[in-house]
C-alpha cells in the first residue's frame, strides 16, 4: 500500500522550472529517505507536496491516501493528515510557542498539556521556551526541536521532514531521530525525511532511499547504501552507477 | 456592606462599558477608583488598605484643598500650545488628581474612568498626577463614550511628576466611537532615578486622535518607556506620537510602538528622542502590519542629538502582513483566519507595557476581544 502517489509532477518556483516530471510513491507505515545535491530540489518537492504557495503545479498529479490533493490547499492537505517541518521556519513575533503547541493539539490557548504532552515538551528541552515567541531568538537546533515537537502533536499520516538533522548537536539529533521513529512506529504513519548525512540512519528505520538530482529522482535502494556511494563517489557518480533504478523501490519483494 | 456596592451610584450600564475598557468593577482589586461622567466627577474613593498611601479627588478639589497645586498646573503643558489647551484653560469640567505619597507602595493598580455619555459634548478635563519620591504605582486609565452617543470631542490635559526615586506606569486606554474627536494634552516630568512608563493601547474605531505627549527626563538615571498598542480600523485617523527630551545625565528613553490599520484608516506613528546630555540612550521601535490595501500607515521617527556621545537609535518596519507566517500556520492546521487572528494577537503583545501580570491579563482580554470582533 502506498500512502502517497505522485505522477509526472512538474513544479516551478518564480517562474523556473525545478521538478520536471516526477513519478514516485511512498510506502504506508515506512519511512524514506531522500538524499540530494544543494539546489537539487528537495524543498521544492515537500513544498509541492504540502501545497505551499508559490511553489506552482504546472502539471502531474499527487494523490494522498487515495484522494487526490493536486488542487487542494495547504489547510485541507495539513487536516488530511499531512504535515511539514521547514527548513526555515519563519519567526513570528508575540506568538508564544507554548500557544502554538496547544494550537497542534487541537486545545485552545488557554488549556493545559496534559502529563504525557509536558514529558513530551520536557524531553524535547523546550519547557522554557514555551513562553517565547515562536522561532524568535531560537537557535537552530532549537528550532529544529521545536518544528518536531510541533508535528508529533499534530498526529499527522505523513511527515515531510526537512533536514531535521542539519545544525543539530549529537544529543539532540538522537533526540530528534529518536522521538520521530517511535511516532512513527506507533502510529503506523509514513515519512519523507531529505537528509544530508549518514547519522540519521542510526537512528531511523529506513529501507527505503533515493536520490533527487537536477530535478529528477534516481537511486531508489537502501539509504545506507546511497549514503556509502555518495560519500565514496559524490552525487553525479552515485546516480551513474550500477545500482541506478529510477522506476521506484522493486527490491523489497525479495525479503 | 461590602465597598463595592457604593459603585451602584454610576448606573449598570455605564459600569458594564468600562468594564470592556478595564475598569474593575470589583473595587477589592483596584486601590482606588475615580469616574468622571460628562462634566463632572461622580465618584472617587480609595480602597481602605491603601488610606494614607493615595490622594484621589477631582482636580478642583485638589486646588481648593492645596494652594501649592497651582505651581504644578501649565506647568508641563503650554496653556497657548494650540485651540485645545486654550479652551480647558477658559473652561474645563474638572479632572484627577492623583497623589502617590512618598514611599507608598501601591501593589494594586488605580483606576480612573472619564467618560461621555452625552451627544455633542465636548469634555475638557484636566489631571494632575504626581507620583511621589520613592513612591511606586501603576495607573490604568479608561475613557469611554457611550455606545449611544453620536459625536463627542474630548480634550485632556495630563500632568505627570514623576519625583525622584519613583516608578509610575500609567497605561490609558481610549474606547472611544467612530465619532470621536480626541486630544490629549499631556507632558510628565521625571527626576533623578525615576522611572515613568507610559503605555497607550487604541481598540475600538475613532474619528480623530492626535496626541504627541511629551517626557522631560531631567533627573539623572531619569527613565521614560512609551508603548503603544493601536489598531486603527473604520476609517480612523490616528497621529501618536511621543516625545523625550533628554537631559539628564544617564537618562534613557525607549518607545515601542504596534500598530495594525485597516479598512481605510489612517495613521501616522511619530516618535522623536532628543538627547541633549552627552551621556543618554534612546530607542525607538515601531512596527506597522497593514491588512488591506484601503489602510495607510507612516512612520516617522525623529533622532535628535546635541551632545557628543549621544546613542539614540531606532528600528521601523512597516508592510503587510506576512504570507509565509500566514502558510507556516496553517501547514499547523490553522485556518486562514485563525492563522491572521493569531498574528495579530500576536503582534499586538501586550508584553511590551510592563504590566503586572492580573493587569496584563486584562489588557490582553481588550485587545483580543477587538482583535476578534471582526
Ligand atoms: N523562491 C525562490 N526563488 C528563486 N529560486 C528558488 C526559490 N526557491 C528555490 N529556488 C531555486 O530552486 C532550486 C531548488 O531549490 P531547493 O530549495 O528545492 O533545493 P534543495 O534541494 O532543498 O537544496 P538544499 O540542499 O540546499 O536545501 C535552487 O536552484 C533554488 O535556487
Ligand atoms: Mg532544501
Amino acid at each position: 500500500m502506498n500512502i502517497l502517489e505522485v505522477e509526472n509532477l512538474s513544479v516551478k518556483v518564480e517562474g523556473k522550472l525545478i521538478l520536471k516530471d516526477v513519478t514516485f510513491s511512498l510506502k504506508s507505515h515506512q519511512s524514506h529517505i531522500l538524499f540530494g545535491p544543494n539546489g537539487s530540489g528537495k524543498t521544492t518537492l515537500l513544498s509541492a507536496l504540502m501545497g505551499l504557495p508559490s511553489y506552482e503545479v504546472v502539471s502531474g498529479k499527487i494523490s494522498f491516501m487515495g484522494v487526490d490533493i493536486t488542487d487542494k490547499s495547504v489547510e485541507e492537505r495539513a487536516k488530511l493528515g499531512m504535515v511539514i517541518s521547514f527548513q526555515n521556519p519563519p519567526e513570528i513575533t508575540g506568538v508564544k510557542l507554548g500557544d502554538l503547541l496547544k494550537l497542534c493539539l487541537g486545545k485552545s490557548p488557554i488549556a493545559r498539556f496534559n502529563e504525557e504532552e509536558q514529558k513530551l515538551i520536557e524531553a524535547f528541552r523546550l519547557t522554557k521556551f514555551l513562553d517565547r515567541d515562536i522561532n524568535v531568538g531560537f537557535s537552530g537546533g532549537e528550532r529544529k526541536r521545536s518544528e518536531i515537537l510541533q508535528l508529533i502533536f499534530l498526529k499527522p499520516k505523513l511527515l515531510l521532514l526537512d533536514e531535521p538533522d542539519s545544525g543539530v548537536d549529537v544529543e539532540s539529533l538522537r533526540l530528534i531521530a529518536d522521538e520521530i521513529q517511535r511516532y512513527v512506529e506507533r502510529s503506523g504513519s509514513s515519512a519523507l525525511i531529505i537528509t544530508h548525512k549518514g547519522d540519521i540512519l542510526d537512528h531511523i528505520k529506513a529501507k527505503y532511499g533515493c536520490v533527487l538530482l537536477a530535478g529528477k529522482f534516481h537511486c531508489f535502494t537502501h539509504p545506507t547504501r546511497i549514503y556509502e556511494e555518495i560519500k565514496k563517489v559524490g552525487y553525479e557518480e552515485c546516480v551513474a552507477c550500477r545500482v541506478r533504478k529510477t522506476e521506484g523501490w522493486k527490491f523489497e519483494q525479495g525479503k | 456592606m461590602s465597598k463595592e456596592n457604593e459603585l451602584i451610584k454610576v448606573p449598570h450600564k455605564i459600569l458594564e462599558e468600562t468594564y470592556k475598557a478595564g475598569m474593575e468593577a470589583d473595587e477589592k482589586d483596584r486601590s482606588g477608583t475615580f469616574y468622571h461622567v460628562d462634566q463632572s466627577t461622580v465618584y472617587s474613593k480609595v480602597n481602605e488598605l491603601f488610606q494614607g498611601k493615595i490622594e484621589l479627588m477631582d482636580t478642583k478639589a485638589a486646588l481648593q484643598k492645596y494652594s501649592w497645586l497651582e505651581g504644578y498646573m501649565w506647568k508641563l503643558v503650554d496653556k497657548n500650545k494650540d485651540e485645545f489647551t486654550r479652551k480647558v484653560a477658559e473652561d474645563w469640567s474638572g479632572g484627577y488628581f492623583m497623589r502617590i505619597m512618598p514611599g507608598a507602595e501601591i501593589t494594586f493598580p488605580l483606576q480612573s474612568c472619564l467618560l461621555i455619555t452625552r451627544k455633542n459634548l465636548e469634555q475638557r478635563v484636566h489631571n494632575i498626577i504626581i507620583a511621589e519620591e520613592g513612591s511606586k504605582a501603576h495607573i490604568i486609565t479608561s475613557c469611554v463614550q457611550h455606545s449611544s452617543v453620536p459625536d463627542a470631542a474630548h480634550l485632556g490635559v495630563s500632568e505627570i511628576y514623576v519625583k525622584k526615586g519613583a516608578m509610575l506606569n500609567f497605561t490609558m486606554i481610549h474606547q472611544w466611537s467612530e465619532n470621536t474627536l480626541v486630544r490629549p494634552r499631556s507632558a510628565a516630568e521625571i527626576g533623578d532615578k525615576a522611572t515613568f512608563v507610559s503605555n497607550y493601547v487604541c481598540m475600538r474605531p475613532v474619528k480623530n486622535v492626535q496626541m504627541y505627549p511629551a517626557a522631560f527626563c531631567n533627573g539623572t538615571d531619569s527613565t521614560v518607556s512609551f508603548n503603544s498598542i493601536l489598531y486603527g480600523h473604520t476609517n480612523s485617523l490616528l497621529d501618536i506620537g511621543s516625545k523625550a527630551v533628554l537631559a539628564g545625565k544617564g537618562s534613557k528613553a525607549e518607545m515601542v510602538s504596534r500598530a495594525i490599520a485597516r479598512e481605510g484608516s489612517k495613521m501616522i506613528i511619530r516618535g522623536l528622542i532628543e538627547g541633549n546630555n552627552a551621556d543618554c540612550k534612546g530607542h525607538l521601535e515601531c512596527r506597522g502590519l497593514l491588512l488591506d490595501e484601503e489602510a495607510f500607515l507612516q512612520s516617522i521617527p525623529e533622532l535628535i542629538a546635541r551632545k557628543k556621545g549621544v546613542e539614540i537609535t531606532h528600528e521601523a518596519a512597516v508592510g503587510k502582513i506576512s504570507e509565509k507566517e500566514i502558510t507556516y500556520l496553517m501547514t499547523r492546521k490553522l485556518s486562514r483566519d485563525q492563522a491572521v487572528s493569531l498574528i495579530i494577537k500576536g503582534f499586538m503583545d501586550v508584553g511590551i507595557l510592563g504590566l503586572p501580570e492580573a493587569l496584563n491579563a486584562e489588557i490582553k482580554r481588550i485587545v483580543e476581544a477587538s482583535a476578534e470582533a471582526d
